[in-house]
C-alpha cells in the first residue's frame, strides 16, 4: 500500500509538470515580449516614439547617438519587398509543379529536395553571397558597381523563404478535395483550367497564409542579409535603392548588439528594434493563423 | 456553341504553353540552387584535408567540439520540456480556448526571429541570470528556437498511436501515466527521435542567437572548460571569418562552410531516412 501511494504522489507531480511544459509555449511568448519591452522602455525617457521612427539618421556613435530607425525600416522594407517579387511567383509555379504537374518519380525527389534547402543554415548563403555571388556582379555587372547591396539580399531571401511557402502551398493544394479537381475535369476543362479555376481559389487561404508565412521569414532573417546587402544605414530611394547597399533592422541588431553597452541608449534601442520586429511577427503569424483555420471551416 | 468557341486561343494550346512555362519555372529555381551547392560542396571538398579538421588553432576542430557541446546541452534542455508539452497536447489537453491559445503561442515561438531570440537569451541569461556570454546562456537561447519544431514533431509522433493501444493498457489496470511512459512513448520514440534530430540539424546551423549569447572566435584558448565559458561555434567561426578576418585563407573559409552544411544536411537526410522507415509501419 505504501509503494502504491509513493507511485500516486510521483504520478501526481509528473502529471502537473507535463501540464507545466504544456503551458510553456504561452508562458515563453510573454516571457519575451516582457524582457523586450522592459529593455526597450528606458529609451523613451529620452527620446519620442516619434523621433525613433521617423529620425532619418542611424549613427549611434555620433556625439550623444542619433537613433534615427526609418534607413533601418525602410531598409528591411526594401529587402522583404523584393524578396517577396521573386519568392511569390516562383513558390506558387513550383508548388503547382510539384502538386500538379510533376511526374510522381520526379516529385519523390523534389520533395525531400525542397527541404533540404530549407535546412542550409542562413550564414552559408551569406557566405556564399559575399564570396562568390557578390564579387562576381561586382566584377561583370557595370551598373551596379559593388558587390553588397539590397536586391542581392532579396533574391538570396526569395531562396530561403521559397521551400518555406511551397510546402505550405503544397500542403493547401493537397486539402482541396480530389472531388473539385474530378469534377471540373469531367466539364471538360482542361488541367490548367482546373488548377487555375478550381484548385488555386479553392486553396486560396492556403496560399496567402503560405506568403504570409515567407513574409514573416524574410523580415526576421538575420545572417544573410547582414552579410550581403552592404550595412549601410542610408535611406533607399526609388527602384534604383534597390541597387545600393542598405541595411535592415535585424542586420542592425546583430552587428551592432556586441559593441552596445550595457544599459545605455544605444543598447536600449536596439532592443526597441526587437521589440517592434517582435511585434510585426507576432502580428504576420496570428493573422496567418486566423486566415488557415477560417480556410479550414470553409472546406468541411 | 462550342466550348472551344468562346476562347480566342484553345485551352488545350494554352495548357501546353503554361506547362511549358512551369518547367522552365522550375529548371529557374533549380539552376542556381544546384549550381551554388555544387560549386560549394566542390570548393569546400577540395579545400578539406585532415590538417585543417584537427589543428586546434585556426582549425575546424574547436568549432567542431564546440558545435557539438552546443547542441548536446540544447537538446538536454529542449528534448524534455518538449517532448513533455507534445504529451500534454496530445494526452491531456482538451479541446477549448486555452488548447487553443497554446496552439497559437507555439505557432508565434516558431516564427519569431532568431536575433530576437539572442536578444531575449541576451536580456534573461547572460545579464538577468548573471551567466556571462557562456556555453549555458547559448544553449538555453538555442532550446527555445528549437521548441516548437521539437513539440510539434513529437505530438504528431504520439498521435499517430493507435487508441486501441492505450486502451488495452487501460484495461489492465494500468493508470494513464503508466500507459504513456510503457506504451504510448516507447512506441513514439522513432517519430520523436526524428524531430529531436532535426533540431539538433536546426540548431547547429543558427548563428544570431549565439552571437550575444555564447559565441566568441578565440585562437589561444578555444575550447571551453565548464558550461559558464564562451564557445567557438562553426557558423559563428564562418561568419567571423568571412566579414573580419580578410587575412584567413580562403580554404579555411571553404573548409567551414563544408564541414556546416554537410553536417546539417547529413542530419536531415537521416532523419527523412528514418520517418521513411516509419511510414513502412502498419498498425
Amino acid at each position: 500500500m505504501v509503494k502504491r501511494r509513493a507511485t500516486r504522489v510521483g504520478e501526481w507531480i509528473i502529471e502537473r509538470l507535463i501540464q507545466l511544459s504544456g503551458m510553456l509555449g504561452i508562458i515563453l511568448v510573454v516571457l519575451i515580449f516582457l524582457f523586450l519591452l522592459q529593455n526597450s522602455l528606458p529609451i523613451f525617457k529620452e527620446r519620442t516614439l516619434g523621433e525613433l521612427v521617423f529620425g532619418q539618421r542611424w549613427s549611434p556613435t555620433h556625439g550623444d547617438g542619433q537613433f534615427g530607425m526609418l534607413p533601418l525600416l525602410l531598409g528591411s522594407l526594401y529587402v522583404t519587398v523584393g524578396a517577396l517579387v521573386i519568392a511569390v511567383p516562383l513558390a506558387l509555379a513550383a508548388s503547382v509543379f510539384v502538386a500538379e504537374i510533376a511526374p510522381r518519380r520526379m516529385r519523390e525527389f523534389l520533395k525531400p529536395a525542397i527541404e533540404l534547402l530549407a535546412a542550409i543554415p542562413s550564414v552559408v548563403f551569406g557566405f556564399l553571397g559575399l564570396l562568390v555571388v557578390g564579387p562576381w556582379i561586382d566584377a561583370h555587372v557595370e551598373i551596379i558597381k559593388v558587390g553588397q547591396f539590397a536586391a542581392l539580399g532579396s533574391v538570396m531571401l526569395a531562396f530561403m523563404a521559397l521551400p518555406t511557402i511551397v510546402s505550405i502551398c503544397e500542403d493547401a493544394f493537397h486539402n482541396v478535395p480530389r472531388e473539385i479537381f474530378n469534377s471540373s475535369l469531367a466539364l471538360g476543362a482542361t488541367r490548367w483550367q482546373t488548377i487555375t479555376r478550381a484548385l488555386m481559389p479553392a486553396a486560396r487561404s492556403g496560399i496567402i497564409a503560405a506568403i504570409l508565412l515567407g513574409l514573416g521569414r524574410a523580415i526576421g532573417e538575420t545572417m544573410t542579409v547582414l552579410m550581403v546587402t552592404g550595412n549601410a544605414q542610408v535611406i533607399p530611394k526609388g527602384l534604383l535603392g534597390f541597387l545600393k547597399p542598405i541595411r535592415t533592422m535585424t542586420a542592425t541588431i546583430a552587428a551592432e548588439m556586441g559593441e552596445a553597452a550595457y544599459g545605455s541608449t544605444h543598447f536600449h534601442t536596439l532592443f526597441t528594434i526587437g521589440l517592434f520586429l517582435f511585434i510585426i511577427t507576432f502580428a504576420i503569424n496570428t493573422i496567418a493563423d486566423v486566415i488557415v483555420r477560417r480556410g479550414e471551416k470553409d472546406i468541411a | 456553341m462550342s466550348a472551344e468557341g468562346r476562347h480566342l486561343i484553345d485551352p488545350r494550346v494554352t495548357e501546353k504553353f503554361a506547362f511549358g512555362l512551369l518547367w522552365l519555372v522550375m529548371f529557374i529555381i533549380a539552376i542556381p540552387v544546384v549550381g551554388i551547392i555544387g560549386y560549394m560542396l566542390y570548393r569546400g571538398a577540395g579545400a578539406l584535408n585532415w590538417e585543417l579538421i584537427v589543428a586546434a588553432q585556426g582549425g575546424l576542430y574547436p568549432a567542431i567540439i564546440g558545435t557539438t557541446y552546443l547542441v548536446l546541452l540544447t537538446t538536454a534542455v529542449a528534448a524534455p520540456i518538449g517532448v513533455g508539452a507534445a504529451i500534454y497536447l496530445s494526452e491531456y489537453a482538451r479541446p477549448g480556448p486555452l488548447l487553443r491559445l497554446i496552439r497559437l503561442a507555439i505557432i508565434n515561438l516558431a516564427g519569431v526571429p532568431s536575433v530576437v531570440y539572442g536578444l531575449f537569451g541576451l536580456a534573461a541569461f547572460v545579464i538577468l541570470f548573471g551567466w556571462n556570454r557562456c556555453l549555458a546562456a547559448g544553449a538555453c537561447t538555442l532550446a527555445l528556437l528549437v521548441l516548437p519544431l521539437v513539440i510539434s514533431a513529437s505530438e504528431e509522433a504520439l498521435r499517430q498511436i493507435p487508441k486501441g493501444l492505450r486502451e488495452g493498457s487501460l484495461a489492465l489496470g494500468a493508470s494513464k501515466w503508466q500507459t504513456i511512459r510503457r506504451v504510448v512513448l516507447p512506441n513514439a520514440m522513432p517519430g520523436i527521435i526524428t524531430g529531436l534530430i532535426l533540431s539538433i540539424a536546426r540548431a547547429a546551423g543558427e548563428t544570431a542567437p549565439i552571437l550575444f549569447t555564447a559565441a566568441f572566435y578565440s585562437l589561444s584558448d578555444p575550447f571551453p572548460n565548464s558550461v559558464f565559458d564562451p564557445v567557438v561555434a562553426m557558423p559563428y567561426q564562418l561568419f567571423v571569418m568571412s566579414t573580419e578576418m580578410p587575412d584567413v585563407a580562403d580554404a579555411n573559409k571553404w573548409a567551414t562552410a563544408f564541414v556546416l552544411v554537410a553536417l546539417v544536411l547529413g542530419l536531415n537526410v537521416i532523419a527523412s531516412i528514418v520517418r521513411t522507415k516509419l511510414r513502412r509501419r502498419r498498425w
